[in-house]
């Protein structure tokens, strides 16, 4: 069979393999070369060794997107999960309008980030004017805005993942618990949690990765302001590249730190808690 | 004790009506400002629109008109739905060649794939962008191979695993009765893998519906071609006053696809999310 079918591929893999190529293979390898170069468009690149990742540090821009991206992941991460832990807790119980509810929670899910950051915007505007404010006077109500607007679109989606998880928690555990007299506190924490921890793998996974990368949600609801203090990872990257004339290897040894990030948290975070998967 | 019960349920769905009201009043928000006259949206953010204060649908024409909403819908739509299509075919034909071609080629192209899925879009936009310039694939029929190239590493991982699990004999026989690797996919396969296929069409449609991103670097504002994220964004990102009246009717039709998509098609989102996250 092996033999037949390795005939036919310019049709099965071809399309797919080109489009990779023009797609992901060759702007990955360029850009890791580029980010040791000096260059306006690719083509008039010129060898300068490291001295963009030097600059990338040699003004505050980067650290402090870097510090603003750790400081949004960090309370982001943990209210998306519990939040949406609870409400998973509360919607596998028999409830009138049970799916209902889910429906509405996961909905926001589905919302583009630019959109999402302009309904965001003009809301928090809206309860700011109240006060005589907006959200571009104080970088704490960008950070706010962007911690809620998250909590906001990310809710209903890891919900509905522990909703799955939390129906493979198999009966017979929860009755054995009950019966040796565990109250109901004793049981999630010792019983249900432990076994849901690949759900929550994934859960930390997907939310740590989202509000690492987020991008359009921070263009379209601060622009990174007010004067660059909201500005995250993804977006400062961006303006490295397109808002200064000059900068385009700068930019590319950010991105490259950027990548070795996101890998590198990713890997660390699935090694950790995989260990602990196995331990339970 | 049955009392307590009923109780805790009662508080409980108290609870998840209070939250659905937080969950949509932004959308609320948006739809009710989007019938205000423009200058009362900043003035008085909270007032019904009524009175004065109603502004008719003025606010859908002008946005309509200097978005050119319609044009992106078509625009979203052709490439959306196109990319989808092809992705889903040539991903799984993909998938399915480098599980049952075990060579030493097969599996790294498999585990580059894999790769793929954890660089983040910026480390090669600039690249990917010039590089679409040079093959002259800044146009939408383009933006479906930078699509492929993309989106291959999720879609190709997520068939692989679901072909793992198909016993070859189904295959061999097919393959003994006299049918080509081609027949085998299409009358085999290809059926076998639906609801992975499902999975995978759902996830691309949501990214590829709400990119902002890829189509602005390729396609830029200056074309026709415009998606709605990119509509959007052009509508506030300009410079000069902003028309928050055009922003807000063009958030709320620019969500009612989204909805509309949801309504029908709610069953296999959830499922199809649920099953992405877990495979992913």
């Amino acid at each position: 069979m092996e033999k037949t079918m390795k005939k036919y591929f310019p049709l099965f893999v071809l399309p797919t393999l080109v489009a990779f190529l023009i797609a992901f293979v060759v702007p990955f390898v360029m850009g890791v070369y580029l980010s040791f170069c000096e260059f306006t468009t690719v083509t008039n690149a010129r060898f300068v060794g490291t001295a963009n990742y030097i600059k990338a540090f040699s003004n505050q821009d980067f650290l402090r997107a870097l510090i603003f991206t750790v400081l949004f992941a960090g309370v982001a991460i943990v209210t998306i999960n519990v939040f949406g832990f609870l409400l998973a807790l509360m919607l596998t119980q028999k409830l009138p309008g049970r799916n209902l509810f889910r429906t509405v929670f996961f909905m926001p899910n589905l919302i583009g980030g630019i959109v999402l950051g302009y309904i965001w915007q003009s809301m928090i505007n809206g309860v700011l004017s109240g006060f005589g404010m907006t959200m571009l006077m104080d970088a704490k109500y960008g950070y706010w805005g962007l911690i809620i607007l998250m909590n906001w679109q990310m809710i209903g989606y890891i919900m509905v993942i522990y909703i799955a998880g939390l129906q493979n928690v198999s009966t017979d555990v929860l009755e054995a618990a009950k019966i040796d007299g565990a109250n109901k506190l004793r049981t999630l924490f010792r019983v249900t949690i432990p076994m849901m921890m690949p759900s929550i793998t994934i859960c930390l996974f997907l939310t740590i990765s989202n509000s690492f990368k987020m991008f359009d949600q921070n263009l379209a609801l601060t622009g990174g302001g007010p004067s660059g203090k909201t500005t995250m990872l993804a977006l400062d990257i961006y303006k490295t590249f397109y808002d200064k004339v000059g900068f385009e290897g700068v930019g590319q040894a950010k991105a490259v730190l950027f990548f070795l990030i996101v890998a590198g948290i990713a890997m660390v975070q699935l090694v950790l808690t995989r260990h602990k998967e196995v331990e339970s | 004790m049955k009392r307590r019960k009923t109780l805790q349920k009662t508080f409980i769905f108290m609870l998840l009506c209070v939250l659905v009201l937080v969950f949509v009043t932004p959308i609320f928000f948006v739809l009710m400002n989007s019938f205000k006259g423009r200058f009362f949206i900043s003035d008085q953010p909270f007032a019904l629109p009524r009175g004065e204060l109603f502004a008719g649908l003025e606010n859908y024409a002008r946005g309509i008109d200097r978005a050119g909403f319609f044009s992106a819908f078509g625009w979203s739509m052709f490439i959306t739905v196109i990319s989808v299509g092809v992705i889903v075919l040539f991903t799984s034909m993909t998938a399915w060649y480098i599980t049952r071609v075990k060579t030493k080629s097969s599996e790294a192209l498999y585990y580059v794939f894999v790769f793929s899925m954890v660089v983040p879009f910026q480390m090669i936009m600039f690249t990917m962008s010039k590089l679409a310039d040079m093959l002259k694939l800044n146009n939408p029929l383009g933006m479906v191979v930078l699509y492929l190239g993309f989106g291959a590493g999720l879609s190709v991982f997520m068939f692989s695993g679901f072909v793992k699990g198909i016993p070859l004999e189904i295959e061999e026989a097919a393959m003994m009765d006299g049918c080509n690797p081609v027949k085998t996919y299409f009358r085999i396969v290809l059926p076998i893998l639906k609801p992975t296929a499902i999975t995978v069409a759902i996830l691309n449609a949501m990214w590829i519906w709400n990119d902002y991103l890829l189509p602005y670097l390729v396609i830029g504002v200056g074309t026709p071609y415009k998606t709605i994220p990119v509509a959007v964004q052009y509508l506030m990102g300009s410079y000069g006053a902003k028309d928050y009246g055009a922003l807000m009717a063009l958030l709320v039709l620019s969500i009612i696809p989204i909805i509309v998509f949801y309504l029908f098609c709610q069953k296999y989102i959830i499922e199809g999310v649920v099953a992405g996250a877990v495979k992913g």
